[in-house]
């Protein structure tokens, strides 16, 4: 049975790519058939996280308005050969992407696929809320801030409204992936706990993934943090993440980055 | 507080004042986000229902809703133009 995952947030900027791009690798390398799909229509950047951006030849929209077939427009990672692509388009504007249009889509691609995660633009309009529409489970990205929570509490709120499930009375299974978390600045108090975070939001957690480094030179080079440098903390973090979504029981920790013992005597992060 | 301070490593912790100020407001927003259909429902079939026998403002018809502790109220403030004892006895007629 194939599941559709919306990766949301409300709030821009908080990782909604960066965390697709890393759970779809990790569900792919765990062996499931995957696409990715971009809803930011005229601002895609999943390609470029997945490093697919020379690639792209049609895109979503061309698909929703029958100008291309699916297989056309789907794009096989070099990596994985069982990770895939569907590309937004970057010249058209959200008003291009219907109903209609997204739930045949939706329907061809879950006859195919395992996974199909769905990256949400930034926002509570068109492009999210069709992002989030026919999806069977929902991440909500949040960082440990006061307008990411915020924000994902507003998401929360439409995930239990607007969706066709939640329009059939059935429930759209929702987890919490906590991304930027600095676990020395909550002990000092300085910023929003894991346990503030779940009791204000209401929502099991599906994830902590640390503030690094890593999740940049992953990105600059065009790889999924978890295909990139599977050992880094994001990574691993990542990596329970997506065990969790398949139904796994994994203990839930923050992963610490492993600093070598020339850094740590100069003091000096890994570069 | 200054056991506190002096726990934290002189910092003062900001992270109790995000927590509330996020618990305080969101309680606000949520209570928004549920009523507001409920409300301009009742507003709308209540302004339909008096509208039958009295002509009515659309604006004078306020309905909201104030939730307490252990009871909430929902309050109905319908203005009537003056003179409508009258309407109404001669329409009884």
């Amino acid at each position: 049975m194939a599941k559709v995952l919306v990766v949301t947030s409300g709030k821009g900027g908080v990782g909604k790519t960066t965390s697709t791009a890393a759970l779809g690798a990790a569900l792919a390398q765990a062996g499931e058939k995957v696409v990715v799909i971009d809803f930011d229509v005229g601002l895609r950047n999943l390609d470029l996280v997945m490093g697919a951006e020379r690639r792209v030849v049609f895109d979503l929209i061309n698909v929703v308005q029958g100008v291309a077939k699916l297989s056309q427009a789907l794009i096989r990672d070099k990596r994985l050969d069982n990770l895939w692509l569907l590309p937004a388009s970057q010249t058209r504007d959200k008003d291009a992407l219907t109903d209609e249009g997204v739930r045949a889509v939706i329907a061809d691609l879950r006859t195919k696929f395992d996974w199909i995660l769905c990256d949400s633009p930034a926002g509570i309009e068109r492009g999210a809320t069709l992002a989030m529409r026919y999806a069977d489970e929902a991440v909500i990205v949040t960082n440990p801030e006061v307008s990411s929570v915020r924000d994902s509490d507003r998401i929360i709120g439409m995930l239990d409204s607007k969706t066709v499930k939640a329009e059939r009375g059935e429930r759209v299974e929702k987890h919490v992936l906590i991304t930027r978390y600095d676990s020395a600045r909550a002990a000092r108090g300085e910023m929003l706990s894991i346990e503030d975070i779940l009791e204000i939001l209401a929502t099991p957690l599906l994830g902590i993934i640390p503030e690094s480094q890593d999740v940049l030179k992953a990105s600059n080079v065009g790889s999924p943090v978890t295909l990139n440098n599977a050992a880094s903390a994001p990574a691993r973090a990542y990596t329970d993440a997506a065990r969790r979504l398949m139904g796994e029981t994994v203990t839930m920790t923050v992963p610490v980055e492993r600093k070598g013992l020339m850094n740590r005597l100069l003091g000096r992060r890994a570069a | 507080m200054n056991l506190r301070r002096l726990l934290l490593g002189g910092r003062t912790a900001s992270a109790p004042v995000a927590r509330e100020r996020l618990q305080i407001l969101l309680a606000h927003e949520r209570g928004l986000r549920g009523q507001s259909d409920l409300l301009g429902l009742l507003r709308a079939e209540i302004l339909a229902v008096v509208s039958r026998h009295i002509v009515l403002d659309p604006d004078k018809v306020v309905v909201r809703m104030d939730r307490g502790k252990t009871v909430s109220t929902l309050e109905v403030d319908i203005e009537v133009p003056n003179g409508v004892e009258r309407l109404l006895a001669a329409a009884a007629n």
